[in-house]
């Protein structure tokens, strides 16, 4: 062997090694951030967190209580908005769509997906906010539905598309119209793929903070009805973590840790729901 | 449906009716109507964001015109607003982000794509995914408490010893600033880079490998000379759509980056981002213009990422025919 072809693959040994380092340093900042999170959130969090109201500015302990449940209403209200339009709409794109028009959706569905999510929340600020004269839960909500849309439609687009076309033929051959066709055997088909879908929006929206700030606000008490500024995790994770108490970094950390505890069971848990139902999938 | 003769046209009008009614009667033209008003309810969504930021910047846009980009004058109380601290942040932080993240990216990318076995290499994939998935008030929670302290005790001093004859690296470290906010988004945006030239690498053919395998190249030659260039282009758009996400991303950025409107050459100084100062200051602006200026910068962001995100898709579409369908 000369000296040449030594050092080709010598190279060639080097830059892949380097290749692998790189995958590992991405990997390895995952479980970071998972470690340090249980670490430091595991210490501090307790029952009360998720009973009690936070306390007074002074006075240690407290929970959150009304932001878990003001991050509730709030991915409730948005998945009323993200999840008709998402399945009709990719409904629609997968089903009815032509050339054009459906490139265009298709198309202005990455660009929403692509505006960055403080945007949006200026978006229900002009539409919701103002009008009302008042920070709202309905304001937030919509702020997160709106991010919720692409994702939730995108989603289902596919899995619709990658029902096999003989379960269509099959079903029509039997005399079904379309629309049947549609809602007896091809949604049911995709069924487990599109609530992975909005599953995942709603894991994206979850952990959404920046349109919240001036939708949303935030409220140390409860929130009534829906008109009204409300808590909500991601918000009080941010308020916590930059203001100067030692107690509140606490529950930052807590609330950070059941955020991302959340989101990551969402996840890993709709990856394993689709490897089991649908195996014409790919994953 | 047939195309008629042009003296029959007057009669097809009811004829086209009576089938559009039996198609209702079966529900199909209902549906069709129905899922049409839903899908087209993300132009409508697109469209009122873009007539809302317009509108309402518009005290902004006729007092300060284009000047408003490149001065450096942010007084809320005297209504004089120049978003130039705001657009120099949010450049070098994210220029800064793509310089860590693009090699690290595509390193990883490669090495998924070419090397790792297929299960192994879905499996990380995954992994990855989930590390897009952390929420950024998250990331933020680790910057604050975890790297803006290990900047300003070992990092920072380090690079100024090191590198401090660059102009980059002097002054004081601080912690926060340029350098915490572009190694956090660097983070952030390191899973889309992966995730996406992974699935860019994975649509080049076999034949091109093999091709020049067959030819007497190693495997990285192969990699390097063959594969790469044939994914330049999509490469490119992930590129792109990182770039995107990077001149976007808000909290993790506001909580890490010292929140000073400045212009200054080191990365160590504390400076402010676009994304960042809609967050601290829409709720407390009271004052019209003050409100109008922050909706400026809104719609400054949102074109951006928008001629941004729409070459990306243009460019993944053109290598993988499919680009658009996954995130």
């Amino acid at each position: 062997m000369n000296l040449r072809t030594l050092w080709r693959k010598l190279i060639n040994a080097v830059m892949f090694g380097l290749s692998g380092g790189c995958t590992l340093l991405a990997v390895s900042v995952l479980l970071f951030i998972l470690g340090y999170l249980v670490w430091q959130g595991g210490e501090a969090v307790n029952w009360a967190f998720f009973t009690e109201l936070p306390r007074p500015v002074g006075e240690t302990g407290g929970g959150m209580a009304n932001a878990i449940v003001g991050s509730a209403k709030l991915l409730l209200l948005a998945a009323l908005i993200g999840i008709p339009i998402g399945l009709l709409g990719g409904i629609y794109l997968a089903e009815f769509g032509g050339k054009t028009w459906s490139f265009l959706l298709r198309y202005a569905t990455d660009l929403l997906n692509g505006a960055p999510s403080i945007v949006i929340g200026l978006l229900a600020y002009a539409v919701l906010v103002l009008p009302m004269r008042q920070f709202s839960t309905l304001a937030g909500g919509f702020a997160l539905g709106v991010i919720m849309i692409p994702t939730a439609l995108r989603t289902s687009e596919e899995f619709l598309q990658s029902v096999p076309r003989p379960l269509r033929e099959a079903a029509m051959a039997l005399g079904a119209s379309r629309w049947k066709t549609i809602a007896t055997v091809v949604v049911p088909a995709a069924l487990p793929g599109i609530l992975t879908g909005m599953l995942l929006g709603l894991a994206r929206i979850a952990g959404e903070t920046a349109p919240l700030l001036f939708t949303a606000f935030s409220n140390r008490f409860w929130s009534p009805g829906w008109s009204q500024p409300t808590a909500s995790l991601p918000v009080m994770i941010y308020t916590y973590a930059i203001a100067p108490y030692e107690d509140w970094h606490r529950q930052a950390w807590a609330a950070g840790l059941v955020l991302l505890v959340l989101i990551l069971i969402a996840n890993v848990g709709t990856r394993f729901l689709l490897s089991r139902r649908t195996p014409w999938e790919r994953l | 449906m047939a195309t008629p003769a042009k003296a029959t046209e007057r009669a097809i009008p009811p004829q086209r009716m009576r089938l559009w009614f039996r198609r209702l009667h079966d529900g199909d033209a209902v549906a069709h109507l129905v899922t049409l008003i839903f899908a087209s309810s993300v132009l409508l969504v697109t469209s009122l964001l873009v007539y809302e930021l317009w509108v309402d910047s518009a005290f902004s846009r006729q007092e300060f015109g284009w000047g408003f980009l490149f001065t450096s004058t942010w007084d809320p109380v005297f209504e004089n607003f120049g978003a130039w601290p705001f657009v120099y942040g949010t450049l070098v932080t994210s220029a800064l982000a793509l310089l860590l993240a693009v090699p690290v990216g595509l390193g990883a990318a490669i090495f998924l794509a070419e090397l790792a076995p297929p299960k192994i290499s879905s499996a990380l994939a995954f992994v990855v995914d989930l590390l897009a998935a952390v929420p950024s008030v998250i990331y933020g929670l680790l910057g604050i408490f975890v790297l803006v302290p290990w900047m300003r005790t070992t990092a920072e001093p380090f690079l100024n010893t090191t590198l401090g004859f660059l102009p980059l690296f002097q002054g004081p470290a601080y912690g926060v600033g340029f350098l915490a906010g572009g190694l956090i988004l660097a983070i952030m945006i390191l899973p889309f880079i992966i995730s996406v030239s992974r699935e860019v690498l994975l649509a080049v053919p076999r034949d091109q490998r093999e091709a020049a395998l067959a030819l007497g190249a190693t495997h990285w030659e192969a990699t390097w000379k063959v594969v790469l260039p044939y994914a330049r282009t999509g490469i490119f758009g992930s590129i792109f759509l990182a770039l995107a996400r990077a001149l976007g991303e808000t909290m993790a950025v506001t909580m890490v980056i010292g929140n000073t409107p400045q212009v200054s050459s080191s990365l160590f100084a504390p400076g402010y981002t676009i994304a960042a100062v809609i967050a601290n200051e829409f709720t407390e602006a009271t004052g019209d213009m003050h409100l109008a200026a922050l909706m400026e910068l809104g719609l400054v962001l949102f074109l951006v990422t928008f001629i941004l995100n729409g070459l990306a898709r243009l460019l993944i579409l053109a290598t993988t025919q499919q680009g658009t369908a996954r995130e």
